[in-house]
């Protein structure tokens, strides 16, 4: 007879790996910050400031510029008279070679750059090592080669660039959508007014030097910090052409009705709350991986994280038994140290935000289940958590908490799990587990998601263009996609 | 068929779990981003030095190398105190005798390589007797190589059969099973293999022999470790995993201690659960101590060659 016991490992790490902190010294961070207006680093006009902190001891690192209307007006001005005089007046292959400059650049300053977004914004270094700074780099890369091949991109259509760029950006890849943004606004000949989340500034200003060394034209590239107040008045401002913004699908709303009616063209990149759906013929462990990656990297601060799990009805308790196991041996802790594997919210509003979450979901009659990892005693830390007993009616499911935070969910049949998986008010990504192909082709013909990835998740590439459905936004960013979204 | 298996079912072993490539090599290479520092590192690498099977699996072995290797064994640099021995000594069943001599009540264990290692291309009563001459020698672990003929060509019963046949000629001896991994080739074949081990009657599955290229590499290790685990689930049988052939540097056996811990847990790091087949990684685990005691590396000529 087969025993059906209920088998627990110890995943309890008796051999506990020491400290391996990456070291401080390669970074420079300023005591203060300025606005990046016309090549030069000025005083803001507001003559206010506000403090960076470092989600991970709470403590201040910085303090940064506050930009009012005047300030942005002096931005949008400086990028008009950059673009009417010199940008748009430059053959191609120039403006590629000042963005090949900023891509090389970034590549030899990926140490220090990684450690500051770490720093900044609480993501564990192996992330921002590996995976932020080198596809900022890359990002910069792919759109620089195209810059003087775009009537290949786009055979039988006159290349025309739109002008000023606003660009809002937010806290969760700061460095990485500060290149997402402003690489093929450069390519196609655009000048930019791009605007850092206010949390995790300090990576965008670290790109500003960069600009300013690279000795691109002034006003080229013009970075101003500051709040929603800020965001807003490049939204309004009545000279610029494009507004380009990744966020949270409230301010998209706003920025969707500011725009109505104005010339202005847009691109929303918004939320989301991607399914992540295992079939029972999946490679399990690999599934369990991915459904892991897919929710706690960058501690769920992702718009495209997988933070709806769909299981089988016949392997059910099997995935939530390797993915107890899993949890467990995720490593919580200081984002600097090289074996972190989650790091630090981003700010304590978004940690009680997340808070919030937990709380309906139990009171919903959610069962919870967090990790047994000892928790930093200083810094906005959390344990990665399930959620499972939870239905497509349960708050938790339909709203986006971006944080370390994945609902559990069975299903029986392929077209039920189609069904729940479409139903939802996002549609930017999901992901779909099954050694059958012919499978992840039925389903992905039917799935309303921007990205639908087989068998891994959240992979991203410069060439693939990303975006979403629905209420996660329109326009598309990266490969061809990106290009024409800032062409006329 | 033998009363090991009269606990649980038997699977259809043409179901084995399916595995995906490119994951699994994602998830392997992800233990070797750890950072294995100071005290965890001295802990680990004298961990890894206990884990060892010394190995010398050559024609040309003689009474005199078996001798020499088996002092390496329980002396593995006297300069240097507190350190471990190895956890056994690999040789042919010829040398099981004069092993079991030289290593006196050391606690060094030994292991003979039987079933007409390294092809297995024998037939069944020449591997049996093989192993019998091997126990009744005084070997403490066989390790048997599996017919990766008969595998290749779907014969799942045969493999079986003769992988519980020669756990019954075992005896009180623990049963390796050799599954020449660089072989079978496919993940999938790997884990088919795994399980057809486990569920005949294995106590440690193996990957390879030392003789093909490739030999263990972490993704097929993951692999064999994660199909360990599903047999636990299943069974509540915890059984030992060896990777063998080509792990020849500290760094990369810390790494091997690393995956072990995160998929096993702790309850697995022992050499009773996981053992490194090396002839050259035991020098290396000594210049990397040593390097940690001092802060200088020494050069090869320090450290003894058996």
């Amino acid at each position: 007879m087969a025993k059906t016991k209920n088998n627990t490992l110890k995943l309890d790490f008796k051999m506990e790996y020491a400290p391996a902190p990456e070291s401080k010294s390669s970074a420079k961070i300023n005591s203060k910050y300025d606005l990046f207006i016309n090549g030069k680093f000025e005083k803001p006009d507001s003559k206010k400031y506000f403090d960076a902190i470092n989600p991970a001891t709470e403590e201040k690192i910085s303090t940064v510029a506050e930009a009012n209307n005047n300030d942005v007006n002096k931005a949008v001005k400086a990028a008009r008279n950059a673009y009417e005089k010199v940008w748009s007046k430059m053959p191609a292959k120039e403006r590629a070679k000042y963005i090949f400059r900023i891509a090389r650049m970034i590549q030899e300053r990926a140490r220090e750059l990684a450690i500051i977004e770490t720093m900044d914004g609480g993501k564990p270094i192996r992330e921002s090592r590996d995976i932020d700074v080198p596809l900022a780099a890359n990002h910069f890369f792919y759109y620089a080669g195209w810059a003087d091949k775009l009537q290949y991109a786009f055979p039988n259509k006159k290349i025309e660039s739109l002008g000023v760029a606003g660009q809002i950006i937010p806290w969760n890849f700061p460095l990485l959508m500060a290149a997402w943004k402003i690489a093929p606004a450069l390519a196609t000949g655009n000048t930019v007014v791009l605007k850092p989340a206010e949390t995790t500034p300090l990576t965008a200003l670290k790109l500003a030097e960069i600009i300013q060394e690279s000795d691109l034209p002034p006003g080229v590239v013009n970075i101003i910090t500051g709040a929603g107040a800020t965001g807003a008045a490049i939204v309004n401002h009545p000279d610029i052409n494009k507004i380009a913004f990744t966020g949270s699908t409230d301010v998209g709303k706003i920025i969707q009705r500011a725009t109505a009616g104005t010339n202005k063209k847009v691109t929303l990149e918004l939320g989301g709350k991607a399914a992540n759906i295992i079939f029972d013929d999946a490679p399990l462990d690999q599934a369990v991986e991915g459904v892991i990656n897919g929710i706690f990297f960058n501690q769920g601060h992702v718009c495209c994280a997988g933070s709806r799990l769909f299981v089988q009805e016949s392997v059910y308790k099997i995935v939530l038994q390797k993915l107890k196991d899993r949890l467990e041996t995720l490593i919580v802790a200081d984002p600097l140290d090289k074996n972190t594997d989650i790091g630090a919210i981003n700010s304590k509003q978004q940690m009680d935000n997340i808070h919030k979450y937990l709380k309906i979901g139990l009171a919903e009659g959610a069962e919870i289940y967090q990790t047994h990892c000892n928790l930093p005693k200083k810094g906005f830390f959390m344990k990665p958590t399930l959620f499972t007993n939870v239905a497509q009616s349960s708050r938790i499911v339909q709203e986006e908490i971006f944080g370390p935070v994945l609902t559990i969910q069975t299903f029986r049949t392929d077209d039920e799990v189609i069904e729940k998986a479409n139903n939802t008010p996002y549609g930017l990504s999901a992901g779909v587990w099954t050694d059958k192909g012919s499978k992840i082709f039925n389903l992905t013909t039917k799935m309303r998601a921007g990205v639908i990835w087989a068998n891994t998740f959240n992979k991203f590439d410069p060439t693939s263009p990303f975006g979403g459905y629905k209420e996660s936004g329109f326009g598309r960013e990266g490969g061809l996609h990106g290009l024409s979204a800032y062409l006329k | 068929m033998v009363a090991i298996n009269s606990n649980y079912n038997i699977p259809d072993f043409s179901l084995s779990p399916r595995i995906d490539q490119v994951g699994v090599e994602e998830r392997a290479k992800r233990f070797t981003a750890r950072s294995i520092k100071t005290t965890s590192k001295v802990n680990g690498l004298k961990l890894v030095l206990n884990m060892i099977d010394l190995t010398t699996l050559e024609g040309k072995d003689t009474e005199g190398k078996v001798k020499q290797l088996c002092y390496k064994a329980q002396h593995l640099h006297d300069a240097y105190e507190g350190l471990p021995t190895v956890a056994a000594i690999c040789v042919y069943p010829s040398m099981v005798k004069i092993a079991k001599q030289a290593l006196g009540n050391s606690g060094v264990k030994i292991a003979a390589v039987a079933t007409a290692f390294p092809s297995g291309q024998a037939p069944r009563d020449v591997k049996i007797r093989d192993t019998k001459f091997a126990v009744d020698n005084g070997a403490d672990e066989i390790d048997m190589v599996i017919s990766r003929g008969k595998f290749l060509e779907g014969d799942y019963n045969f493999v079986f059969d003769e992988i519980a046949a020669i756990k019954e000629a075992c005896g009180n001896a623990r049963l390796k099973v050799i599954l020449e991994t660089g072989e079978l080739v496919t993940y999938d074949k790997v884990r088919r293999a795994s399980d057809i081990a486990m569920y005949a009657g294995a106590d440690f599955i193996k990957t390879s022999t030392g003789k093909i290229q490739p030999a263990a590499t972490m993704p097929v290790t993951l692999v064999m470790l994660e199909a360990i685990r599903d047999f636990y689930y299943k069974t509540g049988k915890m059984i030992a995993m060896k990777p063998a052939g080509g792990i020849s540097k500290a760094k990369a056996a810390l790494h091997y201690l690393v995956m072990v811990q995160e998929t096993l847990g702790s309850a697995w790091m022992s050499n009773h659960w996981f053992r490194f087949g090396a002839s050259s990684l035991a020098n290396d685990v000594l210049m990397q101590l040593v390097k940690e005691k001092t802060g200088v590396y020494q050069s090869g000529n320090y450290f003894s060659i058996d």
